[in-house]
Protein backbone atom coordinates (compact mmCIF):
# COMPACT_ATOMS: atom_id res chain seq x y z
CA UNK A 1 0.00 0.00 0.00
CA UNK A 2 0.99 3.55 -0.96
CA UNK A 3 1.36 5.62 2.24
CA UNK A 4 1.96 9.27 3.17
CA UNK A 5 2.66 10.90 6.42
CA UNK A 6 3.19 14.21 7.70
CA UNK A 7 4.49 15.95 10.62
CA UNK A 8 3.99 18.84 12.34
CA UNK A 9 6.07 19.22 15.43
CA UNK A 10 9.97 19.86 15.91
CA UNK A 11 12.06 16.83 17.04
CA UNK A 12 12.57 16.54 21.03
CA UNK A 13 9.89 18.75 22.29
CA UNK A 14 7.47 16.35 21.03
CA UNK A 15 6.58 12.61 21.09
CA UNK A 16 4.83 13.15 16.84
CA UNK A 17 8.50 12.90 15.23
CA UNK A 18 9.35 9.79 16.81
CA UNK A 19 6.08 8.16 16.27
CA UNK A 20 6.29 9.06 12.74
CA UNK A 21 9.73 7.54 12.12
CA UNK A 22 8.76 4.64 14.15
CA UNK A 23 5.32 4.05 12.08
CA UNK A 24 7.51 4.28 9.01
CA UNK A 25 9.92 1.70 9.84
CA UNK A 26 7.32 -0.43 10.56
CA UNK A 27 5.41 0.51 7.42
CA UNK A 28 8.85 -0.02 5.48
CA UNK A 29 9.24 -3.72 7.15
CA UNK A 30 5.88 -4.38 6.05
CA UNK A 31 6.59 -3.95 2.86
CA UNK A 32 4.37 -0.78 2.30
CA UNK A 33 5.98 2.51 0.04
CA UNK A 34 6.47 5.31 1.91
CA UNK A 35 5.29 8.34 -1.04
CA UNK A 36 6.28 11.12 1.20
CA UNK A 37 6.83 12.21 4.29
CA UNK A 38 5.53 15.88 4.91
CA UNK A 39 7.01 18.03 7.04
CA UNK A 40 5.08 20.94 8.74
CA UNK A 41 4.87 23.72 11.21
CA UNK A 42 7.25 23.16 13.52
CA UNK A 43 8.51 19.85 12.16
CA UNK A 44 10.31 21.45 9.77
CA UNK A 45 12.98 21.82 12.55
CA UNK A 46 13.29 18.06 11.59
CA UNK A 47 15.11 19.21 9.03
CA UNK A 48 18.05 21.14 10.62
CA UNK A 49 21.92 19.80 9.74
CA UNK A 50 23.16 21.72 12.65
CA UNK A 51 21.29 19.70 15.29
CA UNK A 52 23.58 18.46 18.17
CA UNK A 53 21.86 16.13 20.76
CA UNK A 54 23.36 15.04 24.00
CA UNK A 55 25.60 11.47 22.69
CA UNK A 56 23.45 9.20 24.63
CA UNK A 57 20.21 10.43 23.02
CA UNK A 58 18.80 9.87 19.65
CA UNK A 59 19.81 12.06 16.65
CA UNK A 60 16.44 12.43 14.57
CA UNK A 61 17.66 14.37 12.27
CA UNK A 62 20.41 11.90 11.32
CA UNK A 63 17.86 9.32 11.92
CA UNK A 64 15.48 10.40 9.22
CA UNK A 65 18.90 11.31 6.85
CA UNK A 66 19.73 7.91 7.31
CA UNK A 67 16.24 6.29 6.65
CA UNK A 68 15.94 8.48 3.38
CA UNK A 69 18.79 7.20 2.14
CA UNK A 70 18.37 3.51 3.15
CA UNK A 71 14.83 3.50 1.04
CA UNK A 72 15.27 6.40 -1.16
CA UNK A 73 12.35 8.30 1.17
CA UNK A 74 10.58 11.64 -0.53
CA UNK A 75 11.39 14.22 3.00
CA UNK A 76 10.06 17.69 1.93
CA UNK A 77 10.49 20.30 4.21
CA UNK A 78 7.01 22.94 3.67
CA UNK A 79 8.69 26.42 2.55
CA UNK A 80 6.84 28.51 3.72
CA UNK A 81 7.00 26.74 7.25
CA UNK A 82 10.44 26.63 6.93
CA UNK A 83 11.07 30.45 5.81
CA UNK A 84 9.53 31.34 9.42
CA UNK A 85 11.48 29.12 11.61
CA UNK A 86 14.57 29.66 9.36
CA UNK A 87 15.50 26.12 7.92
CA UNK A 88 17.16 26.87 4.18
CA UNK A 89 18.62 24.98 1.71
CA UNK A 90 21.07 26.59 -0.55
CA UNK A 91 18.84 28.11 -3.12
CA UNK A 92 16.82 29.82 -0.46
CA UNK A 93 19.58 31.02 1.45
CA UNK A 94 20.64 32.82 -1.95
CA UNK A 95 16.96 34.23 -2.80
CA UNK A 96 16.27 35.26 0.29
CA UNK A 97 20.10 36.60 0.85
CA UNK A 98 21.28 34.66 3.64
CA UNK A 99 24.92 33.89 4.67
CA UNK A 100 23.90 29.92 5.27
CA UNK A 101 21.92 26.93 4.60
CA UNK A 102 21.05 24.41 7.15
CA UNK A 103 19.45 21.89 5.20
CA UNK A 104 19.77 18.16 6.69
CA UNK A 105 20.86 15.17 4.07
CA UNK A 106 18.26 13.66 2.13
CA UNK A 107 15.44 16.96 2.87
CA UNK A 108 14.45 19.06 0.40
CA UNK A 109 12.33 22.41 0.40
CA UNK A 110 9.10 22.72 -1.40
CA UNK A 111 5.68 24.13 -1.16
CA UNK A 112 2.26 22.76 0.28
CA UNK A 113 1.18 21.24 -3.12
CA UNK A 114 3.69 18.49 -2.53
CA UNK A 115 1.36 18.16 0.92
CA UNK A 116 -2.01 18.01 -1.07
CA UNK A 117 -0.56 16.05 -3.92
CA UNK A 118 0.51 12.83 -1.49
CA UNK A 119 -3.09 13.08 0.11
CA UNK A 120 -4.55 12.85 -3.72
CA UNK A 121 -1.72 10.17 -4.63
CA UNK A 122 -1.72 8.17 -1.28
CA UNK A 123 -3.85 5.43 -0.35
CA UNK A 124 -3.72 6.47 3.31
CA UNK A 125 -2.46 9.70 4.51
CA UNK A 126 -0.54 9.85 8.39
CA UNK A 127 -0.60 13.17 10.45
CA UNK A 128 1.44 13.00 13.63
CA UNK A 129 1.63 16.07 15.73
CA UNK A 130 0.45 17.98 18.82
CA UNK B 1 -4.43 14.47 -11.88
CA UNK B 2 -7.69 13.59 -12.92
CA UNK B 3 -8.86 11.25 -9.87
CA UNK B 4 -10.57 13.49 -7.16
CA UNK B 5 -10.92 12.84 -3.75
CA UNK B 6 -13.04 13.98 -0.56
CA UNK B 7 -11.17 16.64 1.25
CA UNK B 8 -11.91 17.54 4.60
CA UNK B 9 -10.20 20.04 6.91
CA UNK B 10 -11.03 20.01 10.45
CA UNK B 11 -9.99 22.95 12.31
CA UNK B 12 -10.14 22.63 16.31
CA UNK B 13 -8.03 25.23 17.34
CA UNK B 14 -8.68 29.00 19.04
CA UNK B 15 -6.87 31.41 16.36
CA UNK B 16 -3.48 33.36 18.03
CA UNK B 17 -2.36 30.93 20.87
CA UNK B 18 -0.57 28.58 17.98
CA UNK B 19 0.22 29.29 14.69
CA UNK B 20 -2.08 25.84 13.72
CA UNK B 21 -5.09 27.64 12.62
CA UNK B 22 -3.20 30.40 10.62
CA UNK B 23 -1.21 27.69 8.71
CA UNK B 24 -3.91 25.31 8.46
CA UNK B 25 -5.43 28.07 6.31
CA UNK B 26 -2.40 27.88 4.36
CA UNK B 27 -2.92 24.42 2.76
CA UNK B 28 -6.95 25.40 2.27
CA UNK B 29 -5.67 28.02 0.02
CA UNK B 30 -3.10 26.06 -1.66
CA UNK B 31 -5.18 23.05 -2.08
CA UNK B 32 -7.91 24.68 -3.54
CA UNK B 33 -5.80 25.20 -6.56
CA UNK B 34 -6.03 20.84 -7.02
CA UNK B 35 -9.79 20.60 -7.84
CA UNK B 36 -10.42 18.59 -5.10
CA UNK B 37 -13.45 17.93 -3.11
CA UNK B 38 -12.96 19.98 -0.09
CA UNK B 39 -14.78 21.58 2.91
CA UNK B 40 -13.59 22.72 6.20
CA UNK B 41 -15.08 21.92 9.46
CA UNK B 42 -14.88 24.05 12.64
CA UNK B 43 -15.68 22.05 15.54
CA UNK B 44 -14.38 22.67 19.38
CA UNK B 45 -12.46 26.02 20.38
CA UNK B 46 -12.21 25.58 16.44
CA UNK B 47 -15.18 27.92 16.03
CA UNK B 48 -13.23 31.05 17.36
CA UNK B 49 -11.75 30.97 14.93
CA UNK B 50 -14.80 32.17 12.83
CA UNK B 51 -15.56 35.11 15.42
CA UNK B 52 -16.41 38.25 14.44
CA UNK B 53 -14.45 41.39 15.32
CA UNK B 54 -11.13 40.06 15.48
CA UNK B 55 -8.58 42.65 16.58
CA UNK B 56 -4.98 41.98 16.49
CA UNK B 57 -3.46 45.64 17.14
CA UNK B 58 -2.74 45.99 20.57
CA UNK B 59 -1.53 42.35 20.59
CA UNK B 60 0.90 42.81 17.57
CA UNK B 61 0.08 39.89 15.59
CA UNK B 62 -0.80 39.32 12.07
CA UNK B 63 -4.81 39.22 11.68
CA UNK B 64 -5.54 36.65 9.33
CA UNK B 65 -9.48 36.51 10.08
CA UNK B 66 -10.22 38.17 6.43
CA UNK B 67 -8.48 35.13 5.12
CA UNK B 68 -11.79 33.33 5.60
CA UNK B 69 -13.95 36.18 4.01
CA UNK B 70 -11.56 35.01 0.78
CA UNK B 71 -12.33 31.02 0.99
CA UNK B 72 -15.34 31.28 -1.21
CA UNK B 73 -13.17 33.17 -4.07
CA UNK B 74 -11.24 29.89 -3.80
CA UNK B 75 -14.01 27.80 -3.92
CA UNK B 76 -14.05 26.66 -0.73
CA UNK B 77 -17.88 26.69 -0.63
CA UNK B 78 -18.89 24.16 2.04
CA UNK B 79 -18.02 25.45 5.80
CA UNK B 80 -19.51 23.36 8.39
CA UNK B 81 -19.75 24.21 11.94
CA UNK B 82 -20.85 21.92 14.75
CA UNK B 83 -23.93 23.41 16.84
CA UNK B 84 -22.99 21.91 19.83
CA UNK B 85 -19.82 23.18 20.08
CA UNK B 86 -21.20 26.59 19.57
CA UNK B 87 -23.42 26.04 22.16
CA UNK B 88 -21.00 24.44 24.70
CA UNK B 89 -19.05 28.18 24.44
CA UNK B 90 -22.33 30.33 24.62
CA UNK B 91 -21.84 31.08 20.29
CA UNK B 92 -24.33 31.60 17.97
CA UNK B 93 -23.98 31.92 14.44
CA UNK B 94 -24.71 35.60 14.76
CA UNK B 95 -20.95 35.38 16.61
CA UNK B 96 -19.81 33.76 13.05
CA UNK B 97 -17.98 36.30 10.44
CA UNK B 98 -20.66 36.02 7.51
CA UNK B 99 -18.75 34.43 4.49
CA UNK B 100 -19.89 33.37 1.30
CA UNK B 101 -19.56 32.57 -2.03
CA UNK B 102 -20.75 33.13 -5.69
CA UNK B 103 -22.80 30.80 -7.20
CA UNK B 104 -21.88 30.81 -10.88
CA UNK B 105 -24.24 28.34 -11.69
CA UNK B 106 -26.88 30.50 -10.71
CA UNK B 107 -25.97 34.13 -12.32
CA UNK B 108 -23.30 34.59 -9.38
CA UNK B 109 -25.56 34.72 -6.74
CA UNK B 110 -24.04 35.45 -3.47
CA UNK B 111 -24.78 32.11 -1.35
CA UNK B 112 -23.54 31.72 2.24
CA UNK B 113 -20.54 29.20 2.94
CA UNK B 114 -21.37 28.48 6.32
CA UNK B 115 -23.44 25.11 7.59
CA UNK B 116 -24.60 25.24 10.97
CA UNK B 117 -24.88 21.01 11.58
CA UNK B 118 -24.83 18.47 14.52
CA UNK B 119 -22.45 16.59 16.02
CA UNK B 120 -24.36 13.54 14.01
CA UNK B 121 -24.00 15.12 10.89
CA UNK B 122 -20.53 15.69 11.35
CA UNK B 123 -19.64 12.58 11.80
CA UNK B 124 -21.70 11.20 8.83
CA UNK B 125 -19.56 14.09 7.04
CA UNK B 126 -16.54 12.87 8.12
CA UNK B 127 -17.12 9.45 7.47
CA UNK B 128 -17.62 10.23 3.47
CA UNK B 129 -13.92 11.62 3.62
CA UNK B 130 -11.09 10.13 1.88
CA UNK B 131 -8.45 12.62 3.27
CA UNK B 132 -9.02 14.63 6.77
CA UNK B 133 -6.10 17.11 7.73
CA UNK B 134 -6.52 18.62 11.39
CA UNK B 135 -5.17 21.80 12.26
CA UNK C 1 -12.05 4.44 10.25
CA UNK C 2 -8.97 4.79 12.00
CA UNK C 3 -9.08 7.73 14.93
CA UNK C 4 -5.95 8.13 16.54
CA UNK C 5 -5.53 10.24 19.72
CA UNK C 6 -2.60 11.16 21.27
CA UNK C 7 -3.48 13.30 24.04
CA UNK C 8 -4.21 12.37 27.75
CA UNK C 9 -8.28 12.84 28.56
CA UNK C 10 -6.69 14.68 31.79
CA UNK C 11 -5.50 17.38 30.08
CA UNK C 12 -7.34 17.55 26.47
CA UNK C 13 -10.81 16.91 25.44
CA UNK C 14 -9.39 14.94 22.61
CA UNK C 15 -10.64 11.48 23.51
CA UNK C 16 -14.32 12.71 24.31
CA UNK C 17 -14.32 14.84 20.91
CA UNK C 18 -13.15 11.53 18.72
CA UNK C 19 -15.78 9.37 21.16
CA UNK C 20 -18.87 11.92 19.74
CA UNK C 21 -18.21 11.59 16.59
CA UNK C 22 -16.72 8.50 16.04
CA UNK C 23 -19.11 5.57 14.28
CA UNK C 24 -19.84 2.48 15.34
CA UNK C 25 -17.69 -0.54 13.69
CA UNK C 26 -14.53 2.32 13.72
CA UNK C 27 -11.20 1.83 15.22
CA UNK C 28 -9.12 3.68 17.96
CA UNK C 29 -6.20 3.94 18.64
CA UNK C 30 -4.39 5.48 21.82
CA UNK C 31 -0.71 6.60 21.09
CA UNK C 32 1.86 8.80 23.21
CA UNK C 33 0.20 10.41 25.84
CA UNK C 34 -3.28 8.93 24.70
CA UNK C 35 -2.40 5.75 25.86
CA UNK C 36 -3.65 7.37 29.58
CA UNK C 37 -7.42 7.16 28.26
CA UNK C 38 -6.82 3.32 28.30
CA UNK C 39 -6.21 3.06 32.25
CA UNK C 40 -8.64 1.46 34.44
CA UNK C 41 -9.65 3.06 37.45
CA UNK C 42 -9.71 6.36 36.80
CA UNK C 43 -12.01 9.70 36.26
CA UNK C 44 -12.09 8.90 32.68
CA UNK C 45 -12.87 5.00 32.31
CA UNK C 46 -16.03 5.02 32.26
CA UNK C 47 -16.13 7.11 28.76
CA UNK C 48 -14.14 4.92 26.69
CA UNK C 49 -14.97 1.41 28.59
CA UNK C 50 -18.84 2.43 27.51
CA UNK C 51 -17.41 2.51 23.97
CA UNK C 52 -15.54 -0.45 23.96
CA UNK C 53 -18.71 -2.34 22.83
CA UNK C 54 -19.43 -0.67 19.35
CA UNK C 55 -15.59 0.69 19.10
CA UNK C 56 -12.66 -1.30 18.78
CA UNK C 57 -9.84 0.10 21.07
CA UNK C 58 -6.16 0.02 20.68
CA UNK C 59 -2.77 1.01 22.59
CA UNK C 60 0.05 1.79 21.45
CA UNK C 61 2.64 -1.07 23.50
CA UNK C 62 5.84 0.71 23.14
CA UNK C 63 4.06 4.17 24.80
CA UNK C 64 2.50 2.51 27.61
CA UNK C 65 5.60 0.99 28.24
CA UNK C 66 8.11 3.96 28.20
CA UNK C 67 5.32 4.86 30.72
CA UNK C 68 5.68 2.30 33.15
CA UNK C 69 2.07 0.92 32.28
CA UNK C 70 1.80 -3.01 32.05
CA UNK C 71 -1.47 -4.18 30.34
CA UNK C 72 -2.83 -5.42 33.30
CA UNK C 73 -3.35 -1.60 34.38
CA UNK C 74 -5.84 -1.25 30.90
CA UNK C 75 -9.78 -0.92 30.45
CA UNK C 76 -10.47 -4.90 29.86
CA UNK C 77 -10.76 -4.98 26.21
CA UNK C 78 -8.73 -3.06 24.97
CA UNK C 79 -6.11 -4.50 22.58
CA UNK C 80 -2.13 -3.25 22.66
CA UNK C 81 -0.56 -3.54 19.18
CA UNK C 82 2.93 -2.23 18.40
CA UNK C 83 3.88 -0.17 15.42
CA UNK C 84 3.31 -3.23 12.77
CA UNK C 85 -0.26 -2.93 14.43
CA UNK C 86 -0.66 0.42 14.00
CA UNK C 87 0.64 -0.14 10.29
CA UNK C 88 -2.03 -3.05 9.81
CA UNK C 89 -4.80 -0.73 11.43
CA UNK C 90 -3.86 1.88 9.16
CA UNK C 91 -4.19 0.11 6.27
CA UNK C 92 -7.42 -2.39 7.37
CA UNK C 93 -9.11 0.91 7.81
CA UNK C 94 -9.91 3.48 4.62
CA UNK C 95 -8.40 6.21 6.14
CA UNK C 96 -6.69 7.61 8.91
CA UNK C 97 -8.06 10.39 11.09
CA UNK C 98 -5.42 12.42 13.72
CA UNK C 99 -7.34 14.06 16.90
CA UNK C 100 -4.10 16.02 17.36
Amino acid sequence: MKLAVMVNEGPYTHQASDTAYNFIVAALAAGHEIFRVFFYHDGVNNGTRLSTPPQDDRHIVNRWSELSKAHDLDLVVCVAAAQRRGIVDPDEAKRNGKDSDNIAPGFRISGLGQLIEAGIQADRLLVFGD
Amino acid sequence: MSETKKFMYINRRPPYGTVYPLEGLEVVLIGAAFEQDVCMAFISDGVFQLKQGQDTIESGMKNFSPTYRALGDYEVTRIYVERESLEERGLTEADLMPLTWEDEDDDWAEKPSIQIVSRTQLSDLLEEQDVVFNF
Amino acid sequence: MLHTVNKSPFESASLKVCLGLAKPGSDILLIEDGIYGALAGTIHTAMLAEATSAISVYALGPDLKARGLPEDRLIPGIKVVGYDGFVELACANDKVQSWL
